[in-house]
């Protein structure tokens, strides 16, 4: 159940994209999710899924992967744009019933929302499938260099990231573990109301904590046992190399967000 | 309950990049109030097998049944409430699965899932926790408090307390010291005996194949690749090292002693054989 979600998740490999520099990757990732607010007319969001497509082709992962993946996301998603599309007032109404309405805004909105949201979780799911937790962790460090200037903890930061990344798939396991042994002891996660589905996640939650705790106190003890100092300016065993195929995929994205800014104006 | 296991297949994750083969085309049975012991290296799909015995996993292709409930792919999750009530799974390390302000509880909160009433469900927790042999004085104690092995027998006790016809172990004495697992062992058999389960026990300890098992199950690369009785399994010795098996200690002192000069008509796998065997050969006392 729990190992269907793909967001989050990483698959070694040796695509163009899994070997893109992380920084560049993360920069550009965010930069995708802000241009895909720019979408307005239906030639924009072609334009956008379009390229949303052929970053997945060169993730060498199949189609039907990303769709089931992200399938138990899309109800978040409709969710969402379903509140959209009965809260928004303006345009024709279509119908309406007390504070509850459907308009042509509305639709607009709910369907633009949809759309983006989409896009979003697209992008975010491409990039952690295609790159290393702690190459995420590393990159996220190098961005983040500058705010030392402040004296902003950056090395811990990193560090954080970098355990909690580190510890997602083995927490999902453990998770996934325990709700067998609860649902052997006659648990339904899956059956029920909400009140009753909201009860059985205590069986599941607390264990998980304390097991987590407890996995963090022995991160400390090891650490700690092997002279980790944050601090201190600590050399590094991956380095970070900008190649040519990271300029060439920011030239790429800025002929994207051209492209984008054209259509919008047609 | 007797277990029948029909052509039964299992991938994890089909069509995804973490596809991978679970159990493939297995076949087998288990008579009722029998002890089945399942051996093979680590990742040959032991886990896996037993947890199709109580619809924790669902074949992919094949049938599982247990008494009379039929298991298939098509088996939809509301029917395996009173199979997960009739299989009782004590999975690897159970004390991560304790989660309730008391140990009484703990034991309780299975019988309480399975429809008993509160007063019920608290005998039944305190018969339990009884046969586990875990002292009254704890049942009030936060399970956090307890020392790893007192924490194991409670968790045990949360499986057993819904009082289930067949037992499943899944090495449920690994982490324990020599002294616990001996302990443990017996307290299975007794309860067995006692409450005329079916035991299904997942072990890398081959003395406890040899002391307990009637029949022995071993698993390579998801194949069952041999079944039988401890005598048939262990008959081979050069068979079983090359599954990455070893010999109960009994037959591998014996087999020093066959280079000494020693004969045995069959392989001795338990102390007492042993002992009956070697009577006889040894030298008369006084020489
Ligand atoms: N959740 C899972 N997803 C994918 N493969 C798995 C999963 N669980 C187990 N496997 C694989 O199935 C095989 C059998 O595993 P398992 O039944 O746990 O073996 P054992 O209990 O004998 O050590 C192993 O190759 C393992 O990698
Ligand atoms: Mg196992």
């Amino acid at each position: 159940m729990l190992e269907q979600l793909t967001l989050g998740r990483y698959i070694p490999g040796h695509s163009w994209l899994h070997r893109l520099d992380p920084r560049a990757k993360l920069v550009l990732a965010c930069y995708f999710i802000v241009i895909a607010f720019l979408t307005t007319n239906w030639l924009t969001y072609v334009l956008m899924f379009a390229f949303i497509g052929g970053v997945i082709f060169l993730t060498g992962l199949s189609f039907s992967y990303f769709v089931r993946g992200i399938g138990p996301l899309i109800w978040l998603i409709v969710f969402t744009a379903i509140l959209q599309l009965l809260f928004t007032p303006g345009g024709h109404i279509y119908w309406h019933w007390g504070i509850l309405m459907i308009t042509s805004t509305g639709i607009q909105t709910s369907t633009a929302v949809f759309l983006r949201f989409l896009l979003i979780i697209t992008m975010a799911t491409v990039l952690t499938l295609t790159t290393a937790p702690l190459a995420i962790a590393d990159g996220v460090e190098a961005l983040l260099r500058p705010l030392r200037v402040i004296h902003f903890p950056v090395a811990q930061t990193a560090l954080m990231l970098s355990v909690a990344l580190r510890f997602v798939p083995t927490l999902l396991d453990e998770a996934q573990t325990i709700m067998n042994a609860q649902r052997a002891r006659g648990v339904e996660f899956n059956n029920g109301g909400l009140i009753k589905r909201l009860r059985a996640i205590v069986p599941l939650l607390i264990p998980l904590f304390v097991g987590a705790i407890g996995r963090a106190d022995d991160l400390a003890t090891a650490m700690e046992s092997r002279g980790y100092q944050g601090a201190t300016n600590r050399t590094r065993y991956r380095v970070l190399k900008w190649h040519n195929a990271d300029t060439i995929a920011v030239v790429v994205i800025l002929v994207l967000n051209i492209v984008l800014v054209v259509l919008r104006h047609m | 309950m007797a277990i029948t296991f029909d052509h039964v297949n299992y991938m994890y994750q089909p069509n995804s990049p973490f596809e991978a083969v679970g159990l493939s085309d297995v076949s087998f049975t288990v008579p009722s109030e029998s002890f089945t012991a399942i051996i093979g290296h680590t990742g040959s799909g032991k886990s896996t097998l037993v947890q199709h015995l109580n619809g924790l996993l669902k074949p992919t292709s094949g049938t599982v049944t247990v008494d009379d409930f039929q298991l298939t792919a098509k088996t939809t999750n509301k029917h395996l409430k009173s199979l997960h009530q009739h299989v009782g799974m004590v999975f690897q390390f159970p004390e991560n699965q304790l989660f309730d302000q008391t140990v009484e509880r703990d034991i309780a909160f299975g019988p309480l899932n399975f429809g008993f009433t509160n007063e019920e469900a608290m005998s039944l927790a305190h018969q339990a926790a009884h046969d586990v042999g875990l002292p009254d004085e704890l049942l009030n104690r936060s399970p956090f408090e307890l020392s790893g092995g007192q924490m194991r027998r409670v968790a045990i006790a949360g499986v057993l307390a819904s009082q289930p016809r067949v037992l499943v172990l899944d090495e449920p004495t690994a982490g324990l010291d020599p002294r616990g697992r001996a302990e443990m062992m017996a307290m299975f058999a007794k309860l067995k005996a006692d409450q005329q389960l079916t035991v299904i026990l997942v072990t890398h300890q081959m003395d406890d194949v040899a002391d307990y098992a009637d029949q022995a199950l071993v698993m390579a690369h998801s194949n069952l690749i041999k079944a039988g009785t401890p005598a048939e399994i262990f008959a081979d010795p050069e068979w079983v090292k090359a599954q990455q098996l070893a010999l109960p200690t009994a037959a591998n002192f014996a087999q020093h002693l066959v280079t000494r000069g020693f004969e045995f008509d069959s392989l001795p796998l338990t102390a007492e054989q042993l002992a009956m065997q070697l009577r006889g050969q040894l030298p008369k006392e006084g020489r």
